[in-house]
């Protein structure tokens, strides 16, 4: 049986690991090089790492940074930020990323996700939506590290990147991100609901049970943590202990 | 040190399946060489895009003749891995009908969900449910957990079935014939299980 996926988060910015809540307020958490390793060494599921700052400073993906981690990864790792042509991703997986996630690109020019799924394939193409929920009902996705509104929704988003070739949705509730008060199981179960490509739930994870909630209310396929496995003594395998307890087909 | 020849056709993340070969005590060789795939212990296709444009790369770089060569005429181990086990099937049909390496009998088909909960691609790990006994496998428990990522499949004949994956109501995930081994799945991303098939191919070499 397929089993439930969980993932630690990496984001990185200015050389180093942090974590923020709401996208904001970053706290230094140490190096990527280090993180990578130990992940290696605890045998977790797979890894993601974003570089949050490229996309806001016109960068495009730190290759060296991802080729010194990847030598390191005997898991899969996504790998993401500042991704906007064919050309990054070919490079993110020569040296060594095995999924590129993109954001931003996805909405100023959704023809990328088909060119480089027929390039590579769907199976390493993720989209990285990220999403707030609006004052009155309803979801929006922003982009640019959560700092620009697009007015569009995230289902209708998440439909038409599956349309486009993406073969996951990488996908993050802004308002819950280190908050660790639970995933925003509302729209992840929207979503998951709609398209029929694995769904990664991401934000807000503060526990085993919310992780516990995310794939079965939330019905997504794999859930992504940060704070918890910076912040807490919990470990990526305690938290699939707990999803054993109860059923959830993982692996141990 | 056992030398082994990583076929660079343009497709992928070849430096993690080398980094994986080094780790495993290998010496590994990343080349578009015809040449270079002659002198090899060994052969790793790995892979990671459409069925016809890899045969079209390898077709451009002049492999498919040195690799058929080697491999059948020489009896030099071969492990294919994710695209590269599917391009070692006779037919695919991803991206258009296009032949294939033909290493083993067989036509590549896209994955058909058997419900309406299964996602397409296959992502994450799942078990390898093994068939009959293979070298690869020597020390590995069955059902043990490998990392999948893929829409496409493998169809061939029970004779050339190694293992099987319960997932669109099972599929074939490793294939053998002889000296010649496909494995759906990337065990230069399957962390200790995927070391330890690493090593058993690189012991046969």
């Amino acid at each position: 049986m397929l089993k439930i996926r969980i993932i630690p988060t990496l984001l990185y910015k200015n050389f180093g690991l942090v974590k923020g809540v709401g996208f904001d307020s970053w706290r230094r958490t140490g190096s990527a090089l280090q993180a990578v390793m130990v992940y290696s060494l605890r045998e977790v599921d797979e890894l993601i790492f974003l570089d949050i700052t490229a996309t806001p400073e016109q960068r495009s993906p730190d290759f060296e940074i991802v080729d010194d981690l990847a030598d390191e990864c005997f898991m899969p790792l996504t790998v993401g930020g500042g991704v906007r042509s064919v050309e990054d991703v070919h490079r993110l997986l020569m040296v060594g990323a095995d999924k590129v996630a993109i954001n931003s690109a996805a909405v100023t020019r959704p023809e990328l996700i088909s060119e480089v799924a027929k390039r590579f394939g769907s199976q390493c193409v993720v989209v990285a939506l990220d999403f707030r929920k609006k004052a009155g009902n309803g979801y929006e996705v922003y982009t640019h590290c959560g700092s620009r509104p697009t007015g569009l929704e995230p289902v209708a988003f998440a439909k038409k990147m599956e349309e486009m070739g993406a073969g996951e949705i990488l996908l993050t509730s802004i308002d819950r991100d280190g908050t660790m008060t639970g995933y925003e199981l509302d729209c992840i179960r929207q979503v998951c609901d709609t398209v029929s490509i694995p769904v990664i739930a991401s934000g807000g994870a503060g526990n085993a049970r919310h992780v516990y909630e995310a794939v079965t209310a939330g019905n997504a396929s794999a859930a992504a943590a940060a704070s918890i496995f910076h912040f807490t003594e919990q470990t990526p395998l305690e938290i699939k202990q707990f999803l054993a307890d109860r059923e959830i087909p993982v692996r141990l | 040190m056992k030398e082994i020849a990583i076929i660079n056709y343009g497709m992928c993340n070849l430096d993690s399946v080398a980094r994986a070969v080094e780790k495993c005590g290998g010496e590994p060789l990343v080349t578009a060489e015809p040449e270079a795939v002659s002198g090899a212990d060994g052969i790793i296709l790995p892979g990671v895009g459409s069925f016809a444009d890899a045969m079209l790369n390898l077709t451009q770089r002049g492999l498919i003749a040195p690799l058929r060569e080697r491999v059948l005429g020489h009896d030099i181990p071969f492990l294919g891995i994710c695209l590269g086990m599917q391009l070692m099937a006779a037919i695919g049909h991803e991206g258009g009908r296009s032949a294939g390496l033909g290493l083993i009998p067989g036509e590549v088909e896209r994955l058909q969900p058997d419900t309406q909960a299964t996602r397409i691609p296959h992502v994450g790990w799942n078990q390898v449910e093994i068939r009959q006994a293979c070298p690869l496998f020597d020390g590995i428990a069955d059902q043990t957990d490998f990392y999948f990522v893929h829409s496409y499949h493998f169809r061939c004949d029970a004779a050339h079935r190694i293992a099987t994956t319960p997932y669109c109501g099972g599929f074939t995930s490793v294939v053998g014939r002889e000296h010649c081994f496909g494995v759906q799945f990337h065990p230069e991303k399957s962390l200790g299980a995927g070391q330890a098939l690493l090593r058993n191919f690189l012991a046969l070499c």
